[in-house]
């Protein structure tokens, strides 16, 4: 079957993967990663790729490539592409097909660019090899392709280096780097992943565009359920190395007949998941490790719909589903669930009310000061990260505080822990000032009052120390309990907390998975009985079915303890799900607050309206605008004069006389607290439309 | 950049300072005054004439006046004897002062006269560095060229046979000393009686009694392959070693990067990848090292040159310090002490060029 180059029938799919089957040798073991795995993409098609890390998708997309490393061996099946077998090709065969044929776009688009060439040097080396084509000449096609992505002054950007590029200006290089060639497959592996929301929602719209006039076919790996809502045609949910269910998107999305689709469902935030009354549903246990993988069903152990005996019992296949458009589940007992029967009631929560003023900001501003010049001198210029922020959070409260990156967010939670010092304003914690103290200088009852869960909890344990030891050195740090034993019941009590079993007191962090991780760091910011905790995107780092989890156990601390979360985060699907309050963020000030349903509700901030727009959310029957923020976040060492936004802000012409580009907008207080920082008169706030809507059922 | 250069020109300027200051301190120590003495005036002197002798000459005011001295910011000692003048700036004596510059020091470029070779410091110190800087040279030529390729060859493929024997001979090489390796180099290519020269002269291949000879003293007149390559290798063959090292860990570094994944999937050939987009970013880690290998190299000069009875820059030092030249001493370290600065300073500017992303600050 194989055929020979330039005999392809655009009728057949471009890219046709039967049965493979990955192994990763190593000294140890054999780790099989991907195990009879197959898929089609047509002529024209954007095939998604969903799974947890470590599922075997971006294996796939490698081996595909034919870039395993020297460990990764295709044991088993074909890769056919345009009818050619990859698998048997040569070094030589390949390399004409990489780059020209195929083209890939990667997760990390700093570290995919070279840091010491020219950004046109890169792009145009794609065409000189495949194409023969003069320096020139692919220059000039380098320039045309870069305006193409949508890039300003791509003369400038050609003779740039990477760092002096933004990140969505990177990805956007990424992907004309890709397209230099015009292939015939893209293999797009988490190519918005490190990127901010409104940059992602700009990238993810120039790669559909883009598909469509090139009629590039697309392997989009993700996984954001959301994203591959809005990117592909047909997708494939993979689970530890095998994929267990195909089919179309929107199919697949509302008739899913797989168990661990469904639970990806209910574990993921979607408008309408309500903390109190409708909580997430998480995935119990742990997704297995690739050497310890369960007989027969790899879900098995996980599934709620589990028959022992069967499940177990030995390999299952891929089942076609009939009436579906190529829809195919890895379940033995697809016909026998019942996907109507809504989830098992999870117990509805009352919500606190919240108690009295816990912490108290009031027209807090940091100011840095940076020098330019390659050579050090250069102008000083004064970064103001923070300005004018003024709030007040109250015991058992939530407070998301929400922005992408650069929004000065960060710095609020370092100045308020103490690890910076604030150039002017209050803070109070309880009835301390504690705005000029530095953490050195904080007792250790501020401290042990005043915490934080970081974002990576790979990095935040010590690797060579036991996890209770890890959490009893917190305890004397602040100097709690009067003995060694004492610590020690308490260090214990604290795994209970956090629902770790005491065993892992005597583990390594090494030995622990993500989430386990991630608790063990909650259980050393709660160590002191902790009033006021500061989550840096807690779950940011982590799985889906893990997210789930980990809010819901911060959530019921919380609830205990009567503690104020500061929940940092840009995901506004979890925020949404479970803050009380939201503050928004733009370039070091606070654009808009208020109440959740205020801040996710008309009238809007217009920065919150792009914000909300841009975010994917996994339910067909959701309808948002679209709203892509044209350019770039201004830098914060050069920002823009008038309000902060006006640079990007869609509803700029609507004020009259040049007021955006002049004056800082003053806060306008609407009804019940809730707090805009814009120009827009009332009338036009009110006439705002909602972003989202979901469509009746 | 020429803020910086300015600002490191000054730091460098204090830091010479400061060393010169230790150095001129150390041989201003009075056992060592004393020893002069001896060594200048008659060895049975007695402690009282001693004292005077040291007096007479200049050495009885404090270090920190007789540093200024040297520096030429303080104006030299004079004495006056019987109608006559002798003094720091004096050579015999004078009837007058007043033709005499009242400083003479390192300033005014009155380096001092060297009281072994009964001339100029300046002048020793000018013939030696041109012999250290052919040697230095040569040592270079060889050494950077072979010490990048070998880390390259080895680190472009982890792991290879070629990685490994590559790696094997960087180690051994950096483990072996100039003191060693120079000795071993003598004994096996430039002894009469050992090694391979009576083998290779009984079968009528080389003419005289050995390959290579043993001694460089004749590269001072006309440098050949026969007087000069033994030394140059000795203290090229340590560096090579060490800057193969380097070079192969940044090598291996770079070579498992994204970009170089990049590349290759773009349809970028093997030896392009290595080329075009891994040579230039495994280069910068070795560059500082590079640098750093010309202080070494000062290291390993005087030993070879000792060894090799070469008159260059080591050798003088080595002079200077067995026979208590205090001026020559304190000139040579002037010399060094700059070289080393110079060289730093080259290194962080070259570091910048190779590097987009570094601001230095």
């Amino acid at each position: 079957m194989t055929a020979t180059p330039g005999t392809w029938d655009p009728t057949q799919p471009i890219l046709e993967i039967e049965n493979l089957s990955i192994t990763f040798f190593t000294r140890l073991r054999q780790i099989p990663a991907v195990m009879d795995f197959s898929c089609k993409v047509m002529a024209g098609e954007s095939m998604g790729l969903v799974g947890e890390s470590g599922c075997g998708k971006s294996t796939v997309a490698l081996a595909v490539m034919r870039d395993l490393g020297k460990n990764g061996k295709i044991t088993a099946g074909r890769i056919l592409f345009k009818g050619q077998d990859l698998t048997t090709m040569g070094e030589e065969e390949l390399r004409r097909i990489r780059g020209s044929e195929i083209a890939m776009i990667y997760q990390e688009p700093m570290a995919s660019l070279n840091p010491a060439m020219k950004i046109g040097a890169q792009l145009a080396e794609v065409p000189m090899i495949h194409r023969g084509m003069s320096r020139s000449g692919s220059w000039a096609l380098a320039r045309q392709i870069v305006a193409d992505v949508r890039l300003p002054d791509p003369d400038r950007m050609l003779n740039s280096y990477p760092h002096q590029l933004s990140g969505g200006q990177q990805q956007r290089i990424v992907i004309a780097m890709a397209l230099m060639a015009k292939p015939a497959l893209l293999i797009l592996d988490e190519p918005t992943t490190a990127l901010d929301v409104t940059v992602e929602a700009g990238i993810v719209a120039l790669v559909k565009e883009l598909g469509e006039k090139y009629g590039t076919s697309m392997l989009f790996i993700s996984h954001n359920l959301g994203l591959i809502l809005d990117v592909c045609d047909r997708l494939c949910v993979m689970y530890s190395g095998e994929a267990v269910e195909t089919g179309n998107v929107t199919e697949v999305f509302t008739g899913m007949r797989h168990p661990y689709t469904q639970a990806l469902f209910r574990a993921i935030p979607l408008p309408g998941a309500d903390k109190n009354a409708r909580p997430l549903i998480s995935i119990p246990g742990n997704f297995p490790l690739p050497h310890e993988r369960p007989q027969g069903c790899n879900f098995g152990p996980r599934c709620d719909y589990f028959a022992a005996g069967r499940c177990n019992a030995g390999d299952i296949a891929m089942e076609a589903v009939p009436g579906g458009d190529r829809h195919a589940t890895r379940c033995l007992k697809w016909q026998e669930i019942d996907w109507l029967a809504p989830p098992r009631a999870a117990k509805a929560r009352e919500k606190l009310p919240p108690g009295e003023i816990v912490l108290k900001m009031d027209d807090l501003r940091k100011y840095y000061q940076v020098s330019s010049g390659a050579f050090g001198g250069g102008l000083t210029k004064v970064v103001k990260a923070n300005e004018t922020l003024s709030f007040e959070a109250r015991k058992g409260e939530t407070l998301a505080i929400v922005g992408e990156s650069g929004c000065g967010k960060s710095t609020f939670a370092k100045v308020l822990m103490g690890l910076e010092t604030a150039t002017s304003g209050k803070i109070m914690l309880f009835d301390e000032n504690v705005q000029s103290t530095p953490i050195q200088k904080r007792g250790a009852d501020t401290v042990s009052k005043l915490q934080m869960v970081f974002q990576n909890p790979f990095d935040t344990l010590n690797p060579s120390m036991t996890v209770g030891r890890q959490i009893i050195r917190a305890l004397e740090v602040f100097r709690f309990g009067d003995s060694d034993a004492a610590r020690q019941a308490r260090m214990l009590g604290l795994l209970d907390l956090v629902k770790l079993p005491r065993a892992f007191a005597e583990r390594m962090p090494r030995q622990l998975s993500g989430g386990q991780k991630q608790r063990v760091g909650i259980a050393r910011a709660f160590a002191g009985g902790a009033k006021v905790v500061v989550a840096d995107e807690p779950v940011s780092a982590l799985d889906v079915s893990v997210q789930a989890a980990v809010t819901d156990l911060l959530m019921d601390i919380q609830r205990e303890n009567g503690t104020t979360l500061l929940f940092i985060s840009h995901d506004l699907s979890i925020v949404r799900y479970l803050s009380d309050r939201v503050m928004v963020m733009y370039l070091g000030h606070v654009v808009e607050m208020g109440t959740t349903e205020q801040v996710f509700a008309p009238p809007y901030h217009p920065y919150t309206e792009a914000l909300l727009s841009a975010v994917p959310i996994a339910d067909p029957t959701v309808t948002r605008k679209h709203i892509v923020l044209e350019g770039e976040i201004p830098s914060a060492m050069n920002p823009p004069p008038g309000c902060p936004f006006q640079t990007r802000c869609r509803w700029k012409s609507q004020v009259g006389g040049g007021l955006c580009d002049r004056v800082m907008p003053p806060v306008v207080q609407l009804a019940g607290g809730h707090q805009i920082k814009c120009h827009l008169s009332p009338a036009q706030f009110a006439a705002m439309e909602p972003v989202i809507r979901i469509a009746a059922q | 950049m020429f803020a910086f250069v300015l600002r490191r020109t000054g730091v460098m300027f204090l830091t010479v300072l400061a060393l010169t200051f230790i150095v001129f301190w150390l041989t201003n120590l009075p056992p060592n005054l004393e020893k002069l003495a001896k060594s200048e005036a008659s060895v049975r002197m007695s402690d009282a004439e001693v004292a005077s002798w040291l007096d007479r000459n200049g050495y009885g005011t404090p270090t920190l006046h007789r540093y200024g001295q040297w520096l030429g910011v303080v104006p030299g000692w004079t004495r006056e004897e019987e109608g006559r003048f002798t003094g720091r700036c004096i050579t015999g004596t004078v009837a007058t002062l007043d033709d005499i510059p009242a400083r003479c020091g390192l300033l005014q470029g009155q380096w001092g006269f060297s009281t072994v070779f009964k001339q100029p410091v300046a002048d020793v110190i000018k013939r030696a560095l041109s012999m250290t800087s052919w040697l230095m040279l040569w040592v270079m030529i060889v050494m950077v060229p072979t010490a990048l390729t070998l880390g390259v060859l080895s680190g472009m493929r982890e792991g290879s046979w070629t990685d490994r024997i590559l790696s094997g001979f960087a180690i051994v090489t950096t483990a072996t000393p100039e003191y060693v390796s120079g000795v071993i180099f003598i004994v096996v290519f430039a002894s009469a009686t050992v090694g391979i020269s009576p083998v290779l002269a009984e079968m009528g291949w080389i003419e005289g009694k050995t390959l290579f000879q043993g001694t460089a003293t004749s590269a001072m007149d006309r440098i050949t392959f026969w007087n000069f390559a033994l030394p140059v290798m000795t203290i090229a063959l340590y560096g090579i070693g060490y800057i193969a090292r380097m070079t192969r860990a940044s090598m291996t570094e770079v070579m498992s990067q994204q970009y170089i994944r990049t590349a290759r999937l773009k349809g970028v050939s093997f030896s392009q990848v290595v080329m075009k987009h891994a040579l230039r970013n495994a280069l910068i880690a070795p560059f500082t090292v590079i640098m750093l290998q010309f202080p070494w190299l000062l290291n390993g000069v005087v030993i070879v040159e000792t060894l090799f009875n070469y008159k260059g820059f080591g050798w003088t030092l080595v002079q200077a310090a067995g026979n208590n030249d205090i001026p020559l001493l304190l000139g040579c370290s002037v010399v060094a002490v700059v070289l080393v600065l110079i060289t730093q300073l080259i290194s962080d500017i070259g570091y910048v060029f190779l590097n987009p992303r570094i601001r230095l600050s």
